[in-house]
């Protein structure tokens, strides 16, 4: 059985239409990458999925249950994680405070926390910045945190806004590194990435958007040589 | 309770209610375009009738004459109030933007207490007064002066936004600062102009209405109530709605006051205030 | 029904013996412990408190100090709903004011002792503050601030006109001479109002103290800082905004009845003025919100201010506290929100590291 099924899902603003009859399923343990020019409606997907938004119509399940009409954080409880496209650090609490919140789902014992806290910033290497406070930190440094945050509530299913989106060359390979480990360790997720080179190591199964629809999916190296996909983006490129 | 009682109520409220509207529309234009509540609107009110009072008072000048100047006065405070303080907290936490201006709410009202004493005080046979009876409704001169004014002050103000090139330009940097800077839009200066253009409006409610109501340090406090109340049922930001809710509050605190009890008619204002923020949020005439 | 696989943190902590980096951390204390100068002056400070009432055995300095800690306990109850959890509140005389009338009421009505009085207060405080929050907590911003301070003026109407609590003259609590430990009234000497005042500000601190060191206290920083990244983490925003709600307007009613015992009068006009919720804002941000130390030392270096101001400058003077006040917290928000406790602690920082860097404005 798939982890996640989505079905229909469609997405109106005003007249624009974010979301267009979107379906797909993600299975346990895979990587999909959602690819897309600018305003193909992905970040939309992502607030869907996790309650941010309300669909006008369709359907979500995770693991057998519906998603929709449940909270953000219903759906964190549920074992949904995600970051932010525009990184959201909790600016006047120190790293290690802002990973807690995120063990704190499970625990109320505030020194389990600082340890499981501490132990997800060792993976993703900021341990060292543990003291720091969010506005410190580089791009680089609050993608790792907004991960390790995620990462802390134990989620079964991870969304990622943009793994390279603002990062530096330098840090790149760095965070592409810590998503593969998460891969190794066998964490479900969906990986929304503007780098294609970027995206074909990662992700098992690709899904491409554009305008609001999906206009193509199947393995990197298909979804490379799509016709629609490459002139969607080429389209973009002439416009 | 005959009929002309109720007519009469009826039309005092929207006299009233057009007066509101100015003092809102003032308001709204400065949230719509840095959702930023000035929580010292009701002081700049208080201000502008003071100016108006001491002009009377001291050179014999009426409110109505010196409106002008009153308003010119406030536009100055408004530029000083943007450059001196909102410029500094324009990307302040929230708790800095309301601290900031409701610091200022409460030093202007101090001031006012310790220069001018609590006391109250009334321009004495100004130049419009007494009153006029139309049909058996009696309604007070100074009334209908200090309305149309207000009217046509929001006349103008809707006219300058929706009709002038900078008018257009301030709203354009009310919906998107970012893309309008680089439309080359210089957004500093659009933030200037509406508290200057914000405050004049209060400048010419609060002038005209001291020819008919008390000048006090506290008497700001109601009206910027009733201002936040007209803002939020019109939806924040948007001025035709402040007009519309600044005339349903003057006749729900008119009828309120006459059918019911006259102590209560803030309270049915604020009930329906509440009950909006309740069901709509957005206000009753919000653009969400 | 929350069985999860093995996270990969848990992974990561199992290599914790092999990563002497990670054992450091774990092994360091969460919070650096107070040095013996620290712990001393603390000392000082309390049996200085405790000492206050009888080396200065005469009314005013009493009083002075009653009010202290009477608008730090206010301030601090303020503290934890906008401080920590971010809503800005501009109508807390509505709790105040609830506390005040329930015990004033009971006891002037029932002889309930004002003891259970404000229990009963508490209840009320937290059930207003429930139906109070969960439909303007819903609002942001600057619109929860705009509904409280509507909310707040409708009750003081409401109080003013209600014959059943004696509408606008109010309540006059009777003099008991008898049993003043019970019936919460010392007519004597104010020692014993210091003393319960001191109680109460210790309690809400404590409270505060416990909640910087509690699941609840994160979450109440989290939705401050930014509510939808919190609950994208599992955090139920409006159920623990109504919580840190509650537990504001709790503390607020407590100050409430003290009050009232204090002066035994309970009256619309001084329980419920929109001048009282002006005052613990001020008081808070002054010192430093967000913090537990920023509303006492608000408080200690505004109230005597006040005081004094009336003293020397009389009935027209009334006015310059507030003057003083309201130019200061103008300042305070334009050049550094951050309080004079944030002011302290960046000046020390500075001083010892030869340039303040990184100063966040909290």
């Amino acid at each position: 059985m798939a982890m996640l099924e989505v079905k229909g899902l469609t997405k109106k603003f005003g007249g624009l239409v974010a979301n267009d009859d979107i379906a797909f399923a993600v299975k346990e343990g895979e990587i999909l990458g959602l690819i897309g020019p600018n305003g193909a409606g992905k970040s939309t997907l992502f607030d869907l999925l996790t309650g941010f938004q309300r669909p006008d119509a369709g359907y979500v399940s995770f693991l057998g249950r519906s998603l929709l009409g449940s909270r953000p954080d219903q759906i964190s409880r549920l074992g949904v994680g995600r970051t932010f496209q525009k990184l959201r650090p909790f600016d006047h609490m120190t790293v290690e405070e802002n990973v807690m919140v995120g063990v704190l789902q499970h625990t109320a014992n505030l020194r389990v926390a600082r340890e499981q806290a501490l132990g997800a910033l060792f993976f993703v290497g900021l341990l060292e910045k543990r003291g720091a406070h969010g506005h410190m930190l580089s791009t680089g440094q609050r993608k790792r945190l907004e991960l390790a945050r995620a990462m802390a509530t134990r989620p079964r299913l991870l969304l990622m806004d943009e793994v390279s989106g603002g990062v530096d060359q330098r840090s790149l390979p760095g965070l592409i590194d810590l998503v593969n480990r998460l891969k190794q360790q066998g964490m479900t997720m969906i990986i929304i990435e503007h780098n294609m080179q970027v995206l074909m190591s990662l992700a098992d199964r690709v899904l491409a958007l554009h305008l609001g629809r999906k206009i193509a999916e199947g393995t990197p190296e298909e979804i490379q040589n799509d016709r629609k996909v490459i002139e969607s983006y080429l389209g973009l490129a002439y416009a | 309770m005959t009929r002309e009682i109720v007519i009469q109520a009826i039309i005092s409220g929207l006299l009233m209610g057009f007066v509101y509207a100015l003092i809102a529309a003032g308001l709204s234009l400065i949230f719509g375009l840095m959702e930023i509540v000035n929580f010292a609107h009701g002081e700049f009110l208080m201000l502008s009738m003071f100016s108006a009072f001491w002009f009377w008072a001291l050179f014999g000048v009426d409110p109505l004459y010196s409106l002008p100047v009153t308003a010119a006065l406030l536009a100055l405070l408004g530029l000083v109030v943007h450059y001196g303080i909102i410029r500094h907290i324009l990307r302040a936490p929230m708790l800095a933007q309301i601290c900031a201006t409701f610091g200022l709410a409460v030093f202007l009202r101090a001031l006012a207490q310790f220069l001018w004493t609590p006391d109250f005080r009334t321009v004495i046979h100004p130049l419009v007064e007494g009153r006029v009876e139309v049909l058996g409704i009696f309604l007070g001169l100074p009334q209908i002066v200090a309305s149309v004014g207000c009217l046509m002050g929001f006349t103008l103000l809707y006219v300058f936004i929706t009709r002038t090139e900078t008018g257009l330009a301030l709203q354009a940097t009310a919906q998107d600062r970012q893309a309008a800077s680089l439309m080359g839009i210089p957004t500093d200066r659009m933030y200037a102009l509406g508290w200057a253009i914000g405050a004049a409006c209060v400048g010419v409610a609060g002038g005209l209405l001291s020819t008919f109501y008390f000048v006090f340090p506290e008497v700001g406090f109601q009206f910027a109530l009733i201002a936040y109340v007209a803002v939020a049922l019109g939806g924040f930001g948007s001025i035709l709605g402040c007009l519309l809710a600044g005339v349903l509050i003057g006749l729900v605190e008119a009828l309120g006051g006459l059918l019911i009890d006259p102590s209560f008619k803030y309270l049915i204002v604020f009930g329906l205030y509440l009950a909006v923020v309740f069901f709509r949020p957005q206000g009753l005439f919000g653009r969400f | 029904m929350r069985s999860r696989t093995p996270a990969p943190m848990i992974a990561a902590l199992g290599a914790a013996e092999r990563e002497p980096a990670l054992q450091d951390a774990l092994n360091e204390p969460a919070r650096t412990p107070w040095r013996l100068r620290t712990r001393l002056l603390g000392l000082a400070g309390l049996v200085a408190l405790l000492a206050y009432p009888f080396v200065l055995n005469a009314p005013f300095p009493q009083h002075v100090m009653i009010m202290i800690f009477l608008y730090a306990l206010m301030a601090q109850s303020w503290n934890i709903l906008a401080g920590y959890c971010g809503q800005i509140s501009l109508g807390h005389a509505v709790f105040f004011g609830i506390g005040a009338y329930s015990s004033g009421f009971l006891f002037a009505t029932f002889r309930v002792s004002p003891w259970l009085g404000m229990m009963v207060g508490i209840a009320i405080a937290m059930a207003a503050a429930v139906a109070i929050g969960l439909p303007t907590l819903r609002l942001r911003g600057h619109y929860f601030a705009i509904a409280t301070l509507v909310i707040a003026e409708s009750v003081q109407i409401v109080f003013q006109r209600w014959e059943f609590v004696g509408a606008a003259s109010g309540i006059w609590l009777p003099i008991v001479r008898e049993n003043p430990l019970l019936n919460f009234q010392f007519n004597e000497s104010k020692i014993p109002y210091y003393f319960i005042a001191l109680g109460f500000l210790s309690l809400v601190c404590l409270a505060v103290w416990y909640l910087e060191r509690s699941k609840a206290g994160y979450y109440f920083r989290a939705i401050r800082e930014d509510p939808e990244a919190a609950s994208s983490l599992g955090v139920d925003v409006s159920r623990y905004k109504v919580l840190a709600f509650m537990i504001s307007a709790g503390f607020m009613s407590i100050a409430g009845t003290f009050y009232a015992q204090y002066v035994l009068v309970v009256d619309p006009e001084t329980v419920f003025p929109l001048t009282l919720s002006i005052l613990v804002l001020l008081i808070a941000v002054m010192g430093g919100v967000g913090t537990l130390w920023g509303p006492i030392i608000g408080a200690a270096v505004l109230v005597p201010l006040s005081e004094f101001t009336r003293i020397y400058l009389g009935g027209t003077g009334g006015s310059v506290d507030l003057i003083i006040y309201g130019a200061l917290i103008v300042l305070i928000c334009v050049f550094r929100p951050v309080g004079l406790l944030g002011i302290w602690k960046d000046w020390r920082l500075g001083t010892a590291v030869g340039g303040a860097k990184n100063r966040g404005n909290a």
